[in-house]
């Protein structure tokens, strides 16, 4: 019984093939369509955990703040996102008459097109990876800084002060937070010797990462709050300072999909963080797609934990931090696991 | 230290039959006239430490405008308040903005709602109500 | 050489840190200021033309909504200044209540300060903890008024009711709370290394330059100068009252705010003094329906208010209404070191001073 729910949708996969080659068609285009498949069901899977995070932050900022959050529509008010999503779809799309349409029109879904293309890599349980590129941590990493670009082009396009304030911001600071996250990843990719992500999850199969390379967790969990504009790090939204950023003029729709975006980032870089650090989908007794989604979610609930608590950075400060503290700290601990994998070589290991 | 005394005392050997003293349940009260301000403020604030101009403001009378200004020492905690008859038809007074900078935005705002031009004042624009606006609320025949 | 350009933003009247309906006119060269200008009027109601046309006891709601996060502070300045004017007794009682009902507005008033200090630098949840103490200042003047935030409870020759049997018990839990709650604000926000890197040393206003502006209050105090009208110049019972002066050093944020924190405290003490010492009796002297103050007086009288000297300069002609009032709001005159302590410093700074100045715009626009 355990074994059926622990494949459950690898068997699916299996029997989709079949059935596929059973209707005549050759076994490469079944595998095409069912990588398309996979990756409308990893969209859709996507879209539900954020349909829940939305009620979710939410609710714990509630919890928080010492108010219900919402509790009108379903029991906890579990209805509430798809209420504002429902809203925000039925609202007039509004483009300012001096924005450069066609950039405006096309930063959002650049946005959310390059945070969902994020999940293809992420192993979500065992053998159930879209791809399994062998650059794949180098994909995630080089797929997340595109987000700046799509940023850039709202509050570029916007041409509206804030907006350009805001999108200064957010590239300023994603470029310099994109090097302690590379750096601080590069440390497990040196003990697991691969940037495949499967072979890291594999690599943990005893230990851990965070236990082997707790700095670079700090690193990677600080340098991803910023790369993800969640609070403290939340400088080119700044509500209170910039009014939204660069999102300034967005409304309706196109706002919500900059909104999606940044939740779809959100689970995606708890979801690696998981992966690489948490050890993956491994885990005792659980099937192994069930264990991912709670290491997720537990990093999550960290971020929205630190949002809710944490004043804002100032920009210089926050530039500073990157690279006076946070660069200086991964190299240091590139240096040491090279030191530390050398030795433990010389031991015979 | 100075008494109020000696302050009242200094300020009348100086400007003899110019100052007018008024009688005043609650404070120290002087008219004077308008042209002698800058020099009597200095001499409040630079030898009898009057250093904190708490409130400028201004009564129309109909006939004439009257200044109010209430003075306080700030290290000696003593006040004075100096009056002073503006002309109606054309209210202008010297600006007291060099000797306390706070009279900045209390002159804007007696020029904006009373009309009253303080000259040697930089920045002499309407502060509450729109540039464009026309008239001058407080005065009595608003 | 790259070309740069220097950007002017409006920070406000519509702004999340606008705080009512300020306008600050800034110039920007990349995220620093260098100039800023300050742009006022946007709740401008006329109130001292208003005044000239009710009578002394109908102009007392529209004092109330001065300062309206203070409001006991803004009317006590007013009946106290009318009381002057028409040589008219208060009952000891009364006073007292005036005292107790004066300090919970100057705490509610530097909680809110707090709170949206924290919103405006990005700590969503001190707002809220703020707003969670605040609100039983607010079910408090429910109690005696009706009225959460414009409760114009004191009339001229004391105050309208004699307090509520409940209030007692409410005041008294509030105050055995108070030292939890600023533990609490330490805890979440002063403690935060962020929040001080933001507000320590930002903003600062030396001294001097408070003096020569006119700077009042908290934030005078901020800047090392013991000047507290409540113990320079007593007015009502104030001189009756043990209490201390938080003081300064730098006049920095930082410090405006610390000087906040520790005014709640006091005022927490003066307010247990107040209700230990309070005599029983009436709550309101006779004083007649209309009333004429004698022709040609005139009073300027002043309080300590929440954000600084609270002025009011009434003169009467004998009529029943006032031939000219005018209000020295502390706000407003507070405001104007704003371009001086933002000049130089970071887009992100001017919010922090704002919000650290803690002006009411309903009392700088009047």
């Amino acid at each position: 019984m355990m074994q059926k729910i622990e494949t459950i949708f690898v068997d699916l996969a299996d029997w989709f093939i079949v059935l596929l080659q059973g209707w005549g068609i050759p076994l490469a285009w079944a595998d095409a369509i069912l990588l398309l498949v996979q990756f409308l069901g990893v969209v859709a899977i996507v879209l539900f955990n954020i349909t829940i995070l939305v009620w979710l932050e939410r609710k714990v900022s509630g919890f928080i703040q010492e108010r219900p959050g919402p509790n009108r529509l379903g029991p906890f008010g579990i209805l509430q996102t798809i209420a504002d999503a429902l809203k925000l779809l039925t609202k007039e799309d509004i483009i300012p008459s001096k924005t450069d349409r066609w950039i405006f029109r096309t930063a959002p879904i650049l946005f959310m097109t390059v945070s969902v293309m994020l999940y293809i890599v992420l192993p979500l349980g065992k053998d159930m990876q879209v791809v399994d590129l062998n650059v794949g941590l180098f994909f995630f990493i080089s797929l997340g800084s595109l987000s700046t670009i799509a940023v850039l082009m709202g509050g570029w396009s916007s041409n509206n002060k804030w907006s350009l304030i805001g999108a200064m911001r957010s590239v300023a600071q994603m470029i310099s937070y994109e090097i302690p996250l590379a750096l601080s990843l590069m440390g497990v990719v040196m003990i697991a010797g691969s940037l495949r992500l499967s072979d890291i999850v594999a690599a943990q199969g005893n230990v851990w990462f965070i236990i082997l390379q707790p700095i670079a967790f700090l690193t990677y969990f600080i340098a991803a709050t910023a790369e993800l504009n969640r609070g403290p790090f939340d400088m080119p939204e700044a509500e209170q300072e910039l009014t939204a950023g660069a999102y300034t003029e967005y409304s309706g729709m196109r706002y919500a999909l900059f909104f999606l975006a940044e939740y779809t980032n959100l689970v995606a870089v708890s979801a690696l963080a998981s992966t690489v650090f948490l050890g993956g989908w491994q885990g005792p007794g659980l099937p192994s797609w069930l264990w991912i989604i709670i290491k997720t979610w537990l990093v999550m609930f960290v971020f929205m934990w630190i949002k809710w608590t944490l004043p804002r950075i100032r920009m210089d400060h926050l530039m500073a931090f990157s690279w006076k503290v946070l660069i200086p700290v991964s190299l240091f601990n590139i240096v040491a696991t090279g030191f530390g994998l050398y030795i433990f070589k010389g031991l015979g290991g | 230290m100075n008494t109020m005394q000696t302050v009242m005392e200094d300020i009348q050997k100086t400007w003899g039959d110019q100052v007018e003293v008024l009688e005043d349940k609650y404070f120290d009260m002087i008219k004077v006239p308008a042209p002698i301000l800058p020099e009597l403020f200095q001499k409040l604030n630079r030898e009898h430490g009057f250093n904190y101009l708490a409130n400028l403001t201004a009564v129309d009378y109909k006939d004439r405008f009257e200044l109010v200004y209430h003075i306080y020492s700030m290290p000696d905690n003593r006040k004075l308040a100096v009056k002073a008859d503006l002309d109606h038809d054309n209210p202008a007074a010297p600006s007291a903005i060099t000797i306390w900078p706070t009279a900045d935005w209390q002159e804007r705002e007696l020029f904006d709602l009373m009309g009253i031009r303080f000259e040697g004042h930089p920045n002499l624009k309407r502060i509450l109500l729109p540039d464009e606006f026309e008239g001058h609320p407080l005065r009595k025949d608003f | 050489m790259l070309q740069t350009e220097q950007l002017t933003i409006n920070i406000g009247p519509q702004h999340p840190s606008a705080h009512g309906g300020l306008h600050v006119e800034a110039v920007l060269d990349g995220e620093m200021v260098t100039d800023a200008i300050v742009h006022l009027g946007y709740v401008h109601r006329s109130v001292e033309k208003i005044a000239e046309n009710r009578t002394y006891a109908q102009y007392v709601p529209y004092t109330a909504r001065l300062d309206y996060l203070a409001t006991h502070l803004s009317v006590m300045g007013y009946v106290q200044a009318v009381e002057k004017l028409a040589d008219i007794e208060v009952p000891e009682r009364a006073e007292y209540i005036r005292v107790i009902m004066g300090e919970l507005s100057r705490i509610a008033s530097h909680q809110l300060c707090i709170g949206s200090m924290a919103i405006d630098i990005g700590a969503t949840t001190g707002l809220l903890y703020c707003m969670r103490d605040r609100e039983r200042i607010m079910d408090m003047f429910e109690m005696t008024s009706g009225q959460r935030l414009l409760s114009s409870y004191m009339c001229i020759g004391g105050i309208a009711e004699e307090l509520p049997e409940e209030f007692f018990p409410a005041v008294h839990s509030f105050l055995q709370d108070l030292p939890s709650m600023i533990k609490e604000y330490e805890g979440l926000l002063f403690g935060n290394e962020i929040l001080q890197a933001r507000l320590k040393g930002i903003g600062k206003l030396s001294a001097q330059d408070a003096l020569s502006y006119g700077v009042t209050g908290p934030n005078l105090r901020a800047c090392g100068v013991n000047y507290d009208i409540r113990k320079i110049e007593p007015y009502g019972i104030y001189d009756r009252f043990d209490f201390k002066v938080p003081v300064g050093s730098n006049g920095d944020a930082w410090d405006r705010l610390m000087v906040r924190k520790e005014e709640i405290v006091q005022s927490g003490s003066i307010i247990q003094q107040a209700l230990e010492q309070m005599p029983e009796g009436a709550v309101r002297s006779k004083v007649p329906r209309v009333l004429k103050p004698e022709k040609g007086r005139e009073v300027y009288h002043r309080i300590e208010g929440a954000k600084g000297d609270l002025g009011y300069y009434i003169v009467s002609d004998g009529g029943e209404k006032p031939y000219r009032l005018h209000v020295r709001a502390p706000s407003f005159i507070n405001l104007m070191v704003l371009p001086l302590i933002s000049i130089g410093g970071l887009l992100q700074d001017i919010i922090v001073n704002i919000a650290t100045l803690d002006p009411v715009l309903g009392e700088a626009d009047r």
